[in-house]
């Protein structure tokens, strides 16, 4: 496994090195992989079979996720909310900034390793990859555009057209082969080449340091029931205990109407916290510093509020300042700057 | 009394011989044995009305009015017809191939008005459907979702699109209009537009149970008129769908009361009375 990760590296070095050289004998050896699972990842969600990544849909989905076209006046494309060198988040904002400066009321997650996502968006309710592109291109704030406008305008441009002969055989661009490309570009956005992820494979003889190390002891102790690895979120929608927003976002009640599903939004993973501030489905924590203050003393018992949170009448989690500077020691392990430089998932 | 028994007797034979000689003229009418790789052309028409009168789209000269007093017109009326079945006099029931099962009945394209499908030669006694689109196709892949169910189809949930993207699922019944009683407050229409906005729909969850306003619709052709489906002919069970049930069902309500229903739990109350909608009128074979 290790020998093959290492493989992989190396060929998808020589593969952005050909690209930004434009070196002809490197293109001898470009060979794209497709979708690899990193090997200390677990099988992933996401339906490969039936939607196995080529070259050719991966690069019209990157096409895709890129074309402002997709929003109702031409402005905003999927990349403008979810920046790659943030990590596909849009960095420095508390909530999206959509179409005619409009705002939307929670803040952009990051396009991350979503072929291990169960289920999408803050509050849920959407369960399929293939059919989320359809929020964001719709909702009012964010695209603003209808999907029948989308496919009406994508089919009017020779570069699309055979853009999707390239990628699925005919020149038709229909609703699924639009929505298998953006996935097949999404499930590819991978973070994986962290430094915990090379401690784990043992990969460069990467280390921990004491500090990071510690960090992580505590990590496992405090914060990994909800955020356990490899993905650093377990997938669940839960109430961390933050005070109610001003709008009373009930987060996944709304698509359920459970009362038990009340203030509760999704576990966020906790890879590349560094790119992607501010943090929670609101953004209203514009450091690390502060989301952790929150969990040590800011947790408000509000409805369906996570047991772990409250345990015997305490609300939160105990940290001393020391154990702060040790779990943000091990948090910034997490950072994967390749991730947000990988050549193949910017735009071109 | 005698000649009276007696004449009783040539009646019986007369009206015996009578039967008999009608149903050797009708002999050919006789339900052919049931087979499912004999399928002939079958129709439900859904024939849109509003209580006593017919359905005009934008009717603002001539208004509705319901159970609750209060005069309104339409503007849009839409919903999903699917999985369509039929139960023959023996009791045999057939299942339309689900691919060809949905059917989204437009109130403002008269064309639309028709579910076609196809069944086994027979004769059939009920007529059975949902109304909305089942859980299972509510979850499944993007390449099953082609035709009327494509999200694509309609241009998007503002104009006559029924797939709701926020919570992957589609309306099952869209039903707009205007009503002077309607406040222009957050509980009427802030945007001062008077407008009603009844979309139901929810297939009850994908992992977890959400509400579940799927309805099986059954219906009886017996008194009616049961469909006798011949290859040779379009036998077309023709319903009429009263929308004014949506406001005066089982569970009536004013619109000044309830000039929203989206999707919330009052939305399951408003779904009992769509289930009401449908009434046997007549069939053509």
């Amino acid at each position: 496994m290790r020998r093959k990760h290492w493989m992989v590296l190396l060929v998808l070095g020589l593969f952005i090195l050909a690209c930004k050289k434009d070196n002809p004998i490197k293109e001898e050896i470009e060979k794209f992989l497709g979708f690899v699972k990193p090997s200390n990842f677990p099988e992933p969600v996401y339906n490969l079979a039936n939607n196995p990544v080529t070259k050719e849909g991966f690069e019209l989905g990157r096409s895709l996720f890129y074309e402002p076209r997709l929003s109702r006046n031409n402005t905003i494309s999927c990349g403008s909310c979810h920046i790659q060198s943030a990590a596909f988040t849009q960095h420095g904002h508390d909530v999206s900034h959509g179409i005619d400066d409009r705002l939307g009321t929670r803040n952009s997650p990051p396009i991350m390793n979503l072929a291990w996502n169960k289920a999408f968006m803050w509050g849920g309710g959407v369960f399929d990859l293939d059919l989320q592109p359809i929020v964001p291109i719709t909702t009012h704030e964010e695209m603003d555009e209808s999907l029948e406008n989308v496919l009406a305008k994508l089919r009017l441009l020779p570069k699309y057209t055979s853009l999707f002969k390239n990628a699925f055989g005919t020149e038709e661009i229909n609703t699924a082969r639009f929505m298998k490309a953006l996935s097949q570009f999404m499930i590819m956005c991978i973070s994986s080449s962290s430094k915990y992820d090379q401690v784990m494979r043992k990969e460069n003889g990467a280390v921990f340091t004491a500090d990071e190390q510690e960090g992580y002891v505590l990590f496992k102790d405090k914060c990994a029931s909800c955020h356990s690895e490899p993905l650093f979120t377990d997938g669940s929608f839960r109430n961390n205990g933050l005070g109610i927003s001003p709008i009373n976002d009930q987060g996944l009640y709304t698509a359920t109407l459970q009362e038990t599903d009340k203030y509760k939004f999704k576990v966020p993973s906790l890879r590349n916290l560094q790119f992607t501030a501010p943090y929670m489905h609101d953004g209203r924590f514009l450091t690390l510093a502060g989301v952790l203050e929150h969990y040590n003393a800011e947790v408000q018992h509000t409805p369906n509020l996570d047991p772990v949170l409250n345990v015997s009448g305490k609300l939160g989690i105990g940290l001393t300042e020391a154990q702060k500077t040790k779990l943000t020691a091990f948090l910034a392990t997490l950072n994967d700057p390749a991730f947000i430089n990988n050549a193949l998932l910017a735009e071109q | 009394m005698k000649k009276l028994s007696t004449n009783i007797c040539l009646w019986a034979i007369m009206s015996l011989m009578a039967v008999l000689f009608s149903s050797c003229a009708k002999n050919e009418d006789d339900a052919p044995e049931f087979s499912e790789a004999n399928l002939a052309p079958f129709s439900v028409e859904f024939d849109n009305i509003v209580g006593d009168r017919t359905l005009t789209l934008n009717n603002t000269g001539s208004l509705y009015k319901n159970a609750a007093n209060e005069q309104f017109s339409i503007s849009t009326l839409q919903y999903f017809i699917s999985n369509i079945k039929v139960v023959t006099t023996t009791g045999r029931t057939y299942t339309v191939n689900q691919d060809s099962s949905y059917f989204l009945i437009n109130g403002a394209d008269k064309a639309t008005r028709f579910a076609k499908v196809k069944v086994p030669e027979g004769d059939y006694t009920q007529v059975i459907f949902t109304l909305g689109v089942d859980s299972l196709r509510s979850t499944m892949g993007v390449d099953k979702r082609t035709g009327v169910l494509d999200p694509a189809y309609g241009g998007g949930h503002d104009m006559g699109g029924m797939y709701w993207g926020w919570n992957s699922g589609y309306i099952f019944f869209k039903y707009e209009g205007n009503s002077a009683v309607i406040s222009d407050d957050a509980n009427g229409d802030p945007t001062g537009k008077k407008q009603f906005k009844y979309h139901i729909g929810g297939f009850g969850g994908y992992s977890a149970p959400t509400i579940n306003n799927i309805k099986t619709v059954t219906i009886d052709l017996g008194s009616g008129g049961i469909a006798k489906v011949r290859k040779d002919r379009q036998s077309n069970v023709h319903l009429l769908v009263d929308v004014m049930k949506v406001f005066n069902g089982t569970k009536s309500f004013s619109i000044a009361a309830h000039p929203t229903v989206m999707f919330s739990t009052y939305s399951t109350d408003v779904a009992v009375n769509l289930a009401e909608m449908f009434k046997h009128d007549h069939t053509e074979n």
